[in-house]
């Protein structure tokens, strides 16, 4: 701690631009992980906005606020925006925050390039933005952009394709830059097996990104050049198939969903432990288990297609292959349960939030395996169930994660300490509202609703209302956290160094609150 | 945990409560799970949720039972000091294992259930569903009912869907022309498309099948009791994709016989089912988007000024500019597989309208 003192002082010497400059020109992890944050919660604000007009059009049957055009676009971009624009960034957002911090390296591997990674960012998102307001409005495809009806949508779909293109490259050079300072800048001693799972989970995602957002990227391109240079990618009629699209974009989207949970399980591999006072149960098998996960995910895409009248071979592959996720995922919960087990167990809100992601996240998995059962997917596809399954574990996984993390970290980030009966009151509304909006659309799905659509029959009114008002109140909670977090930064008491005293990794041990702004510029010796 | 945690602990278990009770009570007059299955299909799909559903819920039970047990008796609040034991091989084997063996267990009947799906062999009566933005049409290819074709159509009035008007029973479910089936018999659907993807689905009778443009997918069913069976397009197809519903009525083997009869005159005729001339209905779904609001300069519905120099030109030539397109107005107003007789059907109740 008292290397990075010294050194640290020295480094807010350096010749920085202020104001706005310095973070336009910023080479800093910490500084780029804020923006990484902060941009996060804008586009969480953006697409919840969206998923707030969608929820009032459906609060009752009958169009009243939005047309169906208009509809299918804010479903389209409420996805895109969530995924691409909120979840992503966030977790990257502690990848550069942490990583450094956790190996004891003095930065990012590549400065000039993380910051360059973040600055694609807004422009990638204004482009979304700005679909909605191009003639002929936000492309109503879906996030999925399925062909051939991406090759008859407006113009805002070429807007979309280079958004996703600009996206893509972003996820790349960040995750060259996580890999390479994971496997290069660990401090003498830190050998890989003694990074905290957290450094683990980015690792296993960043080798997922690299391998796949180029299938994105050659997935959407092929629907550009089938839209304006008379290529036949997916059309019949020139020798093309439409279900090809469907087999590269799930090729990517598959990992796409671990990309986004596997950052999660680090998280809460930190918070759990941390609260519980004790080392997690299996960390060597958490490592092969994330791992496997991430082997598998390149091996069932098509379990998003069984519609598609794939082979009875096919099918049976896919629906085993699928089935064996749930192995490697149970151990991950077997062990954040046995960690949890004689510990000496705390409820601060990141703990909460840690509990909160495991029994819905779990609930989140039951869904899956129920839906990996071809025959019974093939009932559920593209219903409500679907829905209900993926925001359990996207709302309830991945972003109750990243709220147990900024509520675990926000302490060692900001130097204060957050209102802890004010998060408690954000962990129960959100929780509570999570589940007034998302549980009832398993029973929409059962009963036969359909996903994506702006009206809907009559015996299917009693549980969107519910829903709707229960989404309502899970985005007015999340004011309450907006709150919070600026409440900590301008006001908020100051935090102890090591805040947690069950929290054992090097940000905590060896650094003071907040972290100086160059930390660990001669490295730790880990014994 | 503090005195203050507790509390608000109890506070938001009371809420949750609360709000479950109510979505309970609201629910109870609505459906919890698959619809009532009427095929042997379908009831196997039933079975087969049902079974991993519950044993999700025994697991679940049990893994947070542990956990839960963990939270009230392993708290720092009750004194309770941390074991410091991780890693062990035997219980790591064993969460390994035996939720591999539990996969396997239901990994029988799924595949069992698939490879029945898929066998679409020797069927009684095949259709073929074609999907249209945003509507169906049917082809039936062989048994009595070969030859017959027709069109089907969310028959849903406007009125209903803009709230002007109290909604139906089937709002949204219903349509002009419903496929007819024999009951007991194998129906094998087969699935294409004119321009998108769309997906043909009735989920009482456990057949979706994605209706691919340019391939031809199938899937079948064997309804075991007569009934009218409701199901939706599951594939987003564009605007109304939640707007293009398909009916399946079971009949009696005889009452089938008669339907079919009854459509091979028609279409003898030259108007199958789908083919009355409907000025109205037509003009709800395709003219009105323009007309009733006098986009782009068309002449509003009603608009007697509009429409006076319009109608001095006579019939044949309005007739044209609707079919072939006129400035701003795209040939038969943007639906170009109407037949002709259909489009002028509405320019007549157009014209009947404004004059």
């Amino acid at each position: 701690m008292e290397a990075a003192h010294a050194h640290g002082h020295a480094g807010e010497h350096a010749h920085h631009p202020s104001g706005i400059m310095r973070w336009v020109t910023t080479t800093n992890h910490k500084d780029i992980g804020t923006m990484y944050l902060w941009f996060s919660f804008t586009m969480f604000i953006v697409g919840g906005i969206m998923a707030l007009i969608i929820r009032t059009e459906l609060f009752q049957p009958g169009l009243q606020i939005i047309e169906p055009d208009r509809f299918n676009a804010m479903t389209t971009y409420h996805g895109l925006i969530m995924v691409f624009g909120a979840i992503m960034p966030a977790f990257v957002g502690f990848a550069n925050w942490l990583i450094p911090m956790q190996i004891g390296a003095p930065d990012m591997a590549f400065p000039r390039m993380n910051n360059w990674s973040f600055w694609l960012l807004p422009p990638a998102a204004l482009l979304l933005v700005a679909a909605q307001f191009v003639p002929g409005g936000g492309a109503g495809v879906g996030w999925t952009m399925y062909a051939p009806l991406t090759v008859q949508a407006p113009m805002s779909m070429d807007l979309t394709i280079f958004a996703v293109h600009i996206l893509g490259m972003s996820s790349i050079m960040g995750s060259i830059n996580i890999i390479t300072t994971l496997l290069n800048m660990r401090a003498p001693g830190m050998t890989l097996f003694k990074m905290p799972l957290f450094c683990w989970t980015w690792l296993i995602t960043a080798y997922l990104l690299v391998a796949v957002m180029p299938v994105l990227a050659g997935a959407v391109t092929m629907i550009l050049t089938d839209r304006h240079f008379g290529t036949h990618f997916f059309n019949a009629a020139g020798g093309g198939d439409p279900v090809l699209y469907q087999h590269i974009f799930w090729f990517f989207g598959h990992p796409e969903v671990y990309i986004i949970a596997i950052p999660a399980f680090g998280v809460i591999s930190q918070v759990i432990p941390a609260f519980s006072r004790k080392p997690l149960f299996g960390y060597t098998s958490m490592v092969y288990a994330t791992a496997s996960i991430a082997v598998l995910s390149f091996l069932v895409w098509a379990h998003h297609m069984y519609t598609v009248g794939m082979p009875t071979e096919a099918q049976l592959y896919f629906m085993y292959a699928t089935m064996l996720i749930a192995v490697p995922t149970g151990v991950k919960v077997f062990n954040w349960v046995a960690t949890m087990w004689k510990g000496s167990l705390t409820f601060e809100t990141p703990m909460l939030f840690a509990i909160g992601f495991l029994f819905l996240f779990t609930m989140g998995g039951f869904s899956g395996l129920v839906l990996s059962i071809t025959p019974v997917d093939i009932q559920l596809h593209d219903t409500y169930y679907v829905v209900a399954h993926f925001h359990y574990v996207m709302v309830a996984g991945a972003l109750f994660s990243a709220f147990a993390g900024i509520y675990f970290w926000l302490p060692k980030w900001t130097g204060r300490m957050y209102n802890e009966t004010l998060g408690k009151w954000h962990f129960w509304l959100s929780l509570v509202f999570f589940n007034v909006t998302f549980f009832v659309q398993h029973f929409l799905g059962l009963a036969g609703m359909p996903r994506r659509i702006p009206d809907y029959a009559l015996q299917f009114a009693d549980f969107n209302k519910i829903s709707s008002i229960g989404a309502w109140g899970f985005g007015l909670a999340q004011l309450l956290f907006l709150y919070i977090v600026v409440k900590t930064i301008t006001s908020g008491e100051k935090a102890a160094d090591r805040q947690w005293e069950g929290a054992d990794s090097l940000e905590w041990t060896h650094l003071p609150s907040p972290a100086p702004y160059h930390s660990f510029e001669t490295p730790p010796v880990i014994k | 945990m503090t005195k203050k945690g507790m509390k608000s602990v109890v506070w938001g278990a009371l809420l949750a409560a609360a709000s479950g009770l109510y979505s309970g009570i609201v629910a109870a007059q609505s459906q919890f799970n698959l619809q009532t299955p009427q095929t042997p299909i379908a009831q196997k799909i039933f079975d087969l949720h049902t079974l991993i559903t519950w044993i999700c819920v025994i697991i679940f039970v049990g893994v947070f039972g542990v956990m839960f047990w963990a939270v009230f008796k392993h708290r720092k609040a009750a004194g309770h000091k941390a074991a410091q034991f991780h890693e062990n091989t035997v219980v790591e084997l064993v969460w390994t294992i035996v939720p591999f063996f539990i996969l396997i267990a239901i990994a029988f009947p799924a595949t069992r259930t698939v490879i029945e799906m898929k066998d679409t062999s020797d069927p009684d009566v095949t259709i073929k569903a074609t999907g249209y933005q945003w509507k169906w049409g049917y082809d039936y290819l062989t048994g009595e009912g070969q030859g017959v074709s027709f069109f089907s159509t969310l028959s849903t009035p406007r009125e209903q869907i803009e709230g002007t008007a109290p909604k139906g029973e089937n709002y949204l479910l219903e349509v002009d022309n419903p496929v007819v089936v024999p009951v007991g018999k194998k129906v094998r659907i087969l699935t294409t498309a004119q321009d998108v993807i769309h997906a043909w689905w009735v989920p009482a009778l456990g057949a979706k099948q994605d209706a691919i443009p340019g391939f031809i997918r199938d899937t079948w069913f064997r309804a075991e009791k007569v009934g009218t069976y409701r199901g939706q397009c599951a594939e987003l197809c564009g605007k109304d994709h939640g707007f293009m519903p398909i009916v399946v009525e079971v009949v009696p083997e005889e009452q089938y016989k008669a339907w079919v009869a009854q459509q091979k005159t028609k279409q003898a005729a030259g108007a199958g089912a789908g083919a009355v001339a409907d000025g109205k209905g037509v003009y709800e779904r395709v003219c009105q988007a323009c007309h009733a609001t006098g986009v782009a300069g068309a002449p509003k519905t009603g608009d007697k000024a509009a429409w006076a120099p319009r109608i001095a030109q006579g019939n044949d030539k309005l007739y044209e500019h609707s079919l072939k397109g006129f400035k701003a107005m795209p040939a038969k107003g943007g639906a170009p597989d109407l037949p002709d007789a259909q489009i002028k059907a509405a320019v007549d109740h157009m014209l009947a309208a404004s004059k």
